[in-house]
């Protein structure tokens, strides 16, 4: 007993290291964010939760090379189940965070025995296409279950059968709790940054643990290990889940800091993210793709406070006449329309196709390139595309 | 201690005479001066206070977003007494100085929605959070308006929705925090009715594209509950996502349903992309049970018809407000918008605009920032001189009751500003409901510390 324990918690002098100064990194964020204008709870808690999710993703990425371009699925469906939980059961965060991570695995464990059948880019573009597809379930058929565009939200009459049980319904939305004691903003932090560490130790013992081994020999070469009698399909699979009940517990993290799911979190914008930030960050280290989500969230919070005012503080070292052109210039850079243009009908124009044969009106050619009339507003294809509105 | 037991001394009493009178007369005034400037979140402290400007600069709804933030700009800029004042002078009741607010300077901050709810949210907690905004106004998807407006109720900050048109914003997601003067899905379904039987008659068969979101559904259903009434059928709605781009698919199986109306429940670039292909695959010059073929846009505005160009022209919809309207307010507004930005404002900029005066002024009134006294002073609230005629902003739903104005594309548009033409408007009295029909709860007022 005390044997397994005692293998349990040992670690290599330099694993141990690590983990001493990242605990103490990420405890004393709010000290050293504030001079960089990060330090308040909602992108602290961001950088914590998205560090949890690019460390789960490493875990396949970077042990076996097994690419996933679908990961944002399991964030979603944590975050559906944690906001359920809450709805359903108690303001808890506890259930919440243990559903979100079982129903997450039993998906990562359906989507992996389809998807691990193939490797390389076809295993990425499987994972992708069931990702999209539990994204355009989510907004579509699924809109009981997730509320669609509108985004899964607490509710003043959610029936909390555990928390009804004990005590009567409070006036106003309830915020998540842990045994009774409600938290939020610097709290909330530190219950994720605490969650946060624990997931890091894990990853620790799983990259120095004979099983990370051999997942990294998958990435080396799997052929040779299936000829040396490995069935290497189970190892990957057991890290293809263990990474999407990571991304699960960052939804449900994500829930629990904010209590609402949309379906955009799902999107494949948000798979090809925690790509960007485990690569950003350096694939297979351990750091690496935590720096990584740190950089992308903070970049991605600072650019989009950018405004007129903020540049011109920004650039405030600048010469006068020469400020103007410079925070002119970024603006436009910034946001693609600050003044009203016609791009829009442009769009508009181009994707109509072009209709060849009036008589029939069923064939449609390729569609060509059309503008719209300046003067009339009509569509017209100067290449003499011929096309009437 | 064994001492003060056995009798008073001097000193006892002296000591706890300064005690009590510290205690009863001085300290409550300075405590509660402290306690008041912490007892709710983003208390202000310094010379300025900040307003958060919440907008899609991204996403399908861009174009509002956009003006909606020049409109937020041009508010701060009078609110100072700059620029030349808006509708500042028009605006009745009002106690507004043009010296900011409660004599702080007004000071803002903007964040980008991407027309999406999580990104809304982080938007908005870091304007919170981060920036100490007093107050969050934006909108543009009523998604997004309902997910902020949520987050405000939970923060304490008061929210004041700009574009949402949605009925379950200020019907069953409706907020104490939450405040719409925009107009909505119902009032529009209320307001056209009338145009629609007089231009297409009483026997008539819809066909509806919806957005599917919180909106669309509720327009839809607005929509459909009143065209039913006037004897027209309605056929099994279609519901298209948000930002589809293409329609074509969904346009195609118009003309084989028998449907001789169709209603596009489309905002932003969906409407401009919908209505311009709908019209380029020549569903307004087919015959359809004998009658011309017509296509209603339930809510529009001159930014959208700008898009659809010549796709618009004729076409009914309904709008909160034009730029092209001869009160005084209207025409400060516009006057002065257009000084700045070179176009006139768009109903998105007007409420915009707004909300941002109805909020100071509502601080002014209640000599604080302190949110349950704004609330209070919000609620029940009529005023004048902004644009839309006398406003009654209800204190059970938190809606803005006002005229709704029935316009139409026009067929020869005078200057490229001129592209709605203003054929109807629906009284006040007419569109004004009960608040009971939607149900949801207001929820309690008290100050929350972020």
């Amino acid at each position: 007993m005390t044997m397994t324990a005692k293998t349990l918690f040992a670690m290599s002098r330099r694993d141990l290291i690590t983990l001493v100064i990242f605990t103490l990194v990420v405890l004393a964020m709010p000290m050293w964010l504030s001079p960089l204008g990060a330090a308040y709870p909602g992108l602290m808690q961001k950088f914590a939760i998205y560090a949890i999710f690019a460390l789960g993703f490493n875990i396949l990425f970077g042990l076996t090379g097994y690419l996933s371009f679908g990961h944002a699925a399991f964030l979603g469906v944590g975050s559906y189940t944690a906001v359920w939980s809450f709805k359903l059961l108690s303001m808890d965060v506890i259930p919440a965070i243990i559903f979100a991570v079982i129903l997450s695995g039993i998906f990562a464990l359906a989507i992996g025995y389809l998807s691990l059948r193939r490797t390389g880019i076809y295993f990425s573009i499987l994972t992708l296409a069931f990702a999209q597809m539990s994204y355009n379930l989510a907004y579509s058929v699924l809109t009981p279950i997730t509320n669609g565009e509108t985004s899964l939200q607490l509710n003043l009459r959610d029936p909390r059968v555990l928390d009804l049980a004990f005590a009567p319904r409070a006036p106003g939305l309830p915020s998540a709790s842990l045994f009774g004691h409600t938290f939020s903003g610097l709290e909330a932090f530190y219950f994720c940054a605490v969650v946060l560490l624990i997931a890091f130790f894990i990853a620790q013992k799983i990259f120095s643990s004979p099983f990370g081994m051999m997942l990294r020999a998958i990435k080396s070469n799997q052929t040779r290990m299936n000829y040396a009698g490995f069935n290497t399909r189970s190892y990957a699979m057991t890290a293809f889940v263990i990474s999407g009940m990571y991304a699960g517990l960052a939804g449900s993290l994500l829930a629990i800091t904010d209590p609402l799911a949309g379906a955009e979190r799902m999107q494949w914008t948000a798979s090809g993210e925690v790509v960007l930030m485990t690569i950003l960050g350096g694939v297979g280290t351990l750091i690496g793709p935590v720096i990584g989500a740190w950089l992308i969230k903070y970049f991605e919070n600072i650019f989009s406070a950018f405004n007129d005012s903020a540049l011109h503080h920004f650039f405030g070292f600048v010469p006068d006449g020469l400020r103007e052109v410079v925070v002119a210039i970024r603006l436009q850079i910034c946001w693609r329309r600050l003044a009203i243009d016609p791009r829009p009908a442009v769009r508009a124009c181009r994707r109509v196709p072009a209709r060849r044969d009036h008589g029939r009106g069923s064939a449609y050619s390729r569609p060509v390139r059309q503008w719209p009339d300046p003067a009339t507003g009509h569509c017209f294809a100067p290449a003499g595309g011929g096309v009437t509105p | 201690m064994t001492k003060s037991l056995k009798g008073f001394n001097r000193r006892a009493v002296v000591k706890t005479g300064l005690a009590s009178i510290l205690a009863t007369g001085v300290a409550p005034l300075v405590l509660s001066r402290g306690a008041y400037a912490q007892e709710y979140c983003n208390a202000p402290t310094g010379d300025s206070v900040t307003l958060g400007f919440n907008v899609p600069l991204t996403g399908p709804y861009a174009d509002e977003g956009a003006d909606e933030q020049r409109a937020f700009e041009l508010a701060v800029e009078h609110l100072n007494g700059d620029g030349d004042g808006g509708m500042l002078p028009t605006y009745t009741p009002s106690v507004l100085t043009g010296q900011g607010v409660l004599g702080k300077k007004v000071a803002f901050v903007t964040g980008d929605t991407q027309t999406k709810a999580d990104a809304a949210r982080d938007s908005a907690r870091r304007m919170i959070e981060r920036d100490g905004a007093v107050m969050i106004s934006g909108g543009s998807s009523s998604g997004v308006a309902i997910a902020v407006q949520g987050l405000c109720q939970e923060m304490g900050v008061i929210f004041m929705a700009a574009l949402t048109h949605s009925n379950d914003t200020t019907g069953k997601d409706k907020k104490r925090y939450g405040f719409r003067h925009f107009f909505n899905a119902y009032q529009t379904g209320v307001a056209i009715a009338p145009s629609l039987a007089k231009a297409y008659g009483n026997d008539r068969v819809a066909y509806h594209l919806t957005a599917d979101y919180t909106w669309g559904w509720t327009t839809e259903e607005s929509m459909i509950a009143s065209t039913e009434k006037l004897g027209w059928k309605t056929i099994t709605p279609v519901r298209t996502p948000v930002g589809a781009g293409d329609f074509s698919q969904y346009i195609t199986p118009v003309l084989n349903s028998g449907a001789d109306v169709l209603i596009l429940n489309h905002y932003g670039f969906d409407m401009v992309n919908s209505l311009t292909q709908a019209v380029q695959f020549g569903l307004k010059d087919k015959m359809v049970n004998g009658k011309q073929f017509e296509i209603v846009t339930p809510l529009v505005s001159d930014l959208m018809a700008k898009g659809a160009g010549a796709a618009m022209k004729g076409i009914y919809g309904t709008s909160n407000w034009d730029w092209q309207l001869p009160d005084a307010g209207s025409q400060a507004f516009t006057k002065s918008f257009g000084a700045k930005y070179g176009q006139p404002p768009s109903q998105a900029a007007h409420t915009a605009y707004v909300q941002t005066l109805l909020y100071a002024d509502a601080c002014e009134r209640a000599g604080t920032f302190y949110p349950p006294e704004v609330i209070k002073q919000l609620e029940g609230f009529e005023f004048d001189g902004l644009g839309n005629g006398p406003t009654l902003y209800r204190a059970a739903d938190h809606q803005c009751f006002k005229d709704v104005l029935v316009v139409q594309g026009k067929e020869t548009p005078a200057n490229p500003f001129d592209l709605l033409e203003h054929v109807d408007t629906a009284s006040r009295e007419s569109v004004t409901y009960d608040p009971a029909i939607f149900g949801g709860e207001l929820g309690p007022d008290t100050a929350a510390m972020c």
